[in-house]
């Protein structure tokens, strides 16, 4: 219930300030954005932006800085390899989670534990074997090396696992006593009583595909497959001759997919994410 | 745990997780294998041949000063980034707890960070920060604080350390909030009939029913701290000035990809992919006490 | 042991206005149980007397000392709370010696006050287990073991008895009975079934829609509804109430089909033709030729008796309860018991005694 009158004044400014903390670094570098490129580098930048030069951000997605690829293409890039990551890993994820819990079969221990076992192996303990196997099938610079391996970490499988084994007996029995085969079952229930932790999961593996970085540098070395997080961070690298207002601009337009998703569909992400781990 | 109700037959669910364990097996199992092997080997200086050596890298490896000051560096990394991002977090989430108008908008405006990329966040602070160009940057350096993380260690290091903390307290904050709110009403009244004081009702109640989730964001802010924090590190300093930001993974990088020195690179992927296992092993060793 | 006031006791959040004015008065000991249907406001009068909400205005006085701007640590009252609200993480013992260790007791005093505590109860042999390992029955023992450790002024009790399976509330609802009575402490005890009210409560507050309806003994709020809420709201089946007109010069009432009730205990106040509301329980209705005649919908037995479920002519409910027989036939004419009858207003809903 709400308590009426007193202003929780403690409450507020710990929380504002906690806002600010998030807000202000990105506020300063939309700020900056709008700005002359030749202010900033001098250290003379302004907190307030100039909305009058919004237009960088159509000129930053459309043309190309010099030995880089313009921002649209590198964000179409991130798009697909999020979309393609997302989509995939739940496509594969779902399966291999109804399999381990509403079937008994040959191996099932082995298969669940085996899945689990990637839990242990991220990019970072295995880079150069990795980069050896993706040589040797010829996925280097290619777009099905940037996606594929990546769909088949076990986080998902685990979460979709946890999801059904919640499931009611008596849900599936109603479904058996209609008449529904496991195939039915799984298109007809299963999928759609678990819309909400799919749309959790759309999210979280979104911001994942979106947020690759040491992947990308690994596998694709071609800059025409280059993510606008590997250009971005590219673009900060030789600062002499920095367009510091378009690196700004780059900035703002490279997070902004990943937050709006993560704003729009809050509500399922936070209880999909908070769910998983118990 | 199993279900009462399941399906009949075999085929099926061996179709159904043929995908997952393809990938499984070409893209974690086997290279994990070729990493431990490698790191029992050693190339000669074209890159052409390859001797068994049993376990020399790892004796090189833990021989080599450079190595035991990244492993140092790392730990003191992977403490302070974990201890700044859950503290702050916590604080965040016991007030966004509170009944106080407009909880909502508060809440939204400290998940959306979840969404940033490390490598993004180390993009900001840099822009932030740069002594010429980053509005604090420059502004520490009006205020007569020398400062330039690309010339001082102690400064580099304090910059990734605050831009993965920074990163990672929505993360945090969304479990910290849920775990709060999971605590009935009741039971805080109960305790505030008792007599408990708000600062002992949080110490005897808050603190201990939430001590899951602490613990299992230790594990995971560690794993973050030590792995995912690559891309920040790589966006602002690149483990330098010199080596003073250079951790574990970065040096892992750096010496396989970079140097390609494949034995001490294997044999440094061996040795955290052992630290891992033990985090995961722990993680679930004190779940199954909890239920 | 200590007195309990309540003197215009307001509570609105916002613009609701949930309490709207409530006074009351407990003596040493007493146990007064208040009842109302969910919404009615009792538990938030209840979170009031705890502390858990501040009033909007109003005073509440334990032993004369206003505490109503006090914490709930400063009160020196103890609450049962409908889901228990036990400390999950810790032990039976360390649940009940929370408030003693906080109040600086010392060791042997919370030893000896808890182990007095779970012999009474028969926790003796539970005191080191968690809530998670106990019966609902067993969770509902320690939840008044806190309370009682503490040897509060005033007990709260917030329906504690809803969650329990039927025989195990009518087990618990007589210990409750019991410990109240040895221990003496007076008690406010908030529930929303009548049977609790009836038997648990010295007196008993019926509430409806943010204010108080009646206050008396269960008999006599059984025995005089105030008005037709209460005749409706205690009592089960519930009390039939028809629409009825005063006729004869006050000495009877009419019913729309024209039936004659003379009341058995003298006039009634007012002009022939005003509007009544009477009311009859359906015990008091006899099977009987030449009475009302009803057109039977249900019959539920219920082993020693019968509740019979029927249409008046005009198409009103009405329930008669009969001692079980053998068959029941479609049809059945009932005859009113004129020295139960209830008379309400037919306006207001207020009970019209006899002149």
């Amino acid at each position: 219930m709400i308590r009426t009158g007193k202003v929780d004044w403690v409450a507020h400014s710990i929380l504002l300030l906690g806002v600010a903390l998030f807000v202000l670094p990105v506020w300063l570098v939309f700020a900056g954005s709008t700005q002359d490129s030749a202010d900033i580098a001098r250290g003379d930048m302004s907190i307030v932006p100039n909305l009058s030069q919004l237009g960088i951000y159509s000129s930053v997605l459309t043309e190309a800085a010099p030995g880089a690829q313009p921002v649209w293409r590198m964000m179409m890039v991130s798009f697909g390899m999020a979309l393609v990551i997302a989509f995939g890993k739940i496509f594969i994820s779902i399966m291999s989670a109804y399999a381990v819990t509403f079937f008994r079969f040959p191996f099932k221990m082995l298969c669940f534990w085996t899945i689990f076992i990637t839990l242990m192996l991220p990019v970072e303990v295995r880079i150069v074997p990795t980069f050896k196997v993706m040589a040797g099938f010829n996925l280097i610079n290619t777009f099905t090396g940037l996606t594929v391996p990546l769909m088949a970490s076990a986080t998902a499988t685990l979460l979709f696992r946890q999801t059904f084994l919640a499931i009611p007996d008596e849900l599936v029995e109603a479904a058996r006593t209609d008449g529904a085969g496991p195939l039915r079952f799984l298109k007809d229930i299963l999928v759609p009583v678990s819309a909400a932790n799919l749309a959790a999961m759309f999210v979280i593996l979104f911001v994942y595909g979106w947020n690759q970085y040491m992947w990308p540098l690994l596998v694709a070395t071609d800059p025409r497959l280059d993510t606008i997080v590997i250009g971005i961070v590219k673009m900060i690298g030789h600062e002499a001759l920095t367009e510091w207002n378009r690196v700004m601009a780059t900035a703002v337009l490279a997070m902004l997919p990943p937050v709006v998703v993560v704003v729009l569909m809050q509500r399922w992400f936070v209880k999909g994410l908070t769910e998983g781990d118990k | 745990m199993e279900r009462r109700t399941i399906f009949d037959g075999w085929l099926l669910p061996a179709m159904l997780v043929l995908p997952q364990l393809v990938l499984t097996f070409f893209f974690f199992l086997w290279p994990a294998a070729r990493a431990i092997w490698s790191s029992l080997e050693r190339q000669d200086a074209f890159g052409i041949n390859s001797e068994f050596v049993g376990f020399e890298n790892f004796v090189d490896l833990f021989e080599d000063p450079l190595y035991l000051e990244a492993v140092v560096r790392t730990l003191i990394f992977v403490f302070f980034v974990t201890v700044i991002a859950m503290a702050v977090a916590l604080v965040l989430a016991i007030f966004a707890d509170r009944e106080i108008r407009g909880r909502d908008i508060y809440r939204t405006l400290l998940i959306w960070p979840y969404a940033v990329a490390p490598a993004i966040a180390g993009v900001l602070w840099v822009l932030l920060m740069d002594p010429n160009v980053g509005l604090v940057g420059v502004g520490l350096n009006n205020m007569g604080i020398n400062w330039d993380y690309r010339l001082n260690g102690f400064q580099a290091m304090l910059l990734v350390i605050l831009a993965s903390a920074w990163k990672q307290v929505s993360y945090n904050f969304i479990f910290f909030l849920a775990a709060l709110q999971s605590i009935p009403k009741s039971v805080t009244e109960a305790a505030r009939i008792d007599g408990a004081s708000e600062l002992h009702r949080f110490r005897t109640i808050t603190l201990p029913l939430i001590a899951p989730t602490t613990f299992f964001l230790i594990v995971v802010n560690v794993v973050y701290a030590a792995f995912d924090t690559f891309a920040t590190i790589a966006a602002t300093t690149q483990g330098g000035p010199g080596r003073s930001t250079e951790t574990l993974v970065f040096k892992v990088f750096r010496d396989g990809i970079v140097n390609v020195n494949i034995g001490s690179s294997s044999a440094q992927s061996v040795v955290l992919m052992v630290g891992v296992i033990l985090i995961t092993a722990l993680q679930f060793r004190f779940m199954e006490k909890k239920s | 042991m200590a007195t309990l006031q309540l003197e215009n006791l307001k509570k609105s959040f916002g613009t609701t206005h949930v309490l709207k004015g409530v006074d009351l008065s407990l003596a040493s000991g007493e146990m007064l149980v208040i009842v109302g249907a969910s919404g009615c406001g009792k538990s938030t009068l209840l979170r009031l007397v705890a502390g858990l909400e501040t009033p909007t205005s109003g005073q509440i006085m334990v032993d004369g000392r206003d505490v109503a701007q006090l914490d709930p640590a400063q009160r020196d009252i103890a609450m049962v709370f409908q889901n228990y609200a036990l400390y999950p993480h810790m032990t039976v013992f360390d649940n009940m010696a929370y408030g003693l260790r906080i109040r600086g007791l010392s060791r042997e005093d919370i030893g000896k006050r808890v182990q007095d505590a779970a012999n009474t109860l028969g926790l003796g042999a539970l005191l080191k287990r968690t809530p998670r390992q106990l019966s609902g029955g067993q969770r509902q023992r320690v939840a008044m073991g806190r309370a009682i450790v503490r040897e509060p002024k005033v007990f709260l009790f917030d329906e504690p008895l809803s969650n329990l399976d039927a025989a195990l509330r009518v087990q618990m609802r007589a210990e409750i009975r019991r410990l109240q009575r040895r221990m003496r402490v007076t008690s406010l005890y908030v529930t929303h079934d009548q049977v609790e009210a009836m038997t648990l409560g010295d007196r008993l507050l019926v509430m409806h829609l943010g204010k108080p309806v009646q206050l008396a003994t269960p008999m006599e709020v059984f025995e005089k509804p105030a008005n037709t809420y209460v005749a409706g709201f205690i009592g089960a089946p519930s009390m039939n109430l028809m629409p009825a007109k005063l006729g004869h010069g006050g000495a009877s009432a009419v019913l729309e089909d024209g039936h004659v009730i003379t009341f058995a205990d003298g006039r009634r106040p007012g002009q022939d033709g005003r509007k009544l509301t009477v009311g009859i329980r359906p015990e008091h209705l006899r099977p009987e030729p030449g009475g009302i005649e009803i057109f039977i919908d249900l019959v539920e037995p219920l082993g020693s008796e019968t509740v019979v479920i029927g249409r008046m002519k005009n198409g009103e409910l009405v329930s008669v309860k009969i001692p079980s027989a053998g068959s029941i036939p479609e049809t059945m004419s009932v005859v009113i018991a004129p020295e139960h009858l209830h008379v309400f207003d037919g306006e207001t809903g207020l009970r019209v005694e006899a002149v």
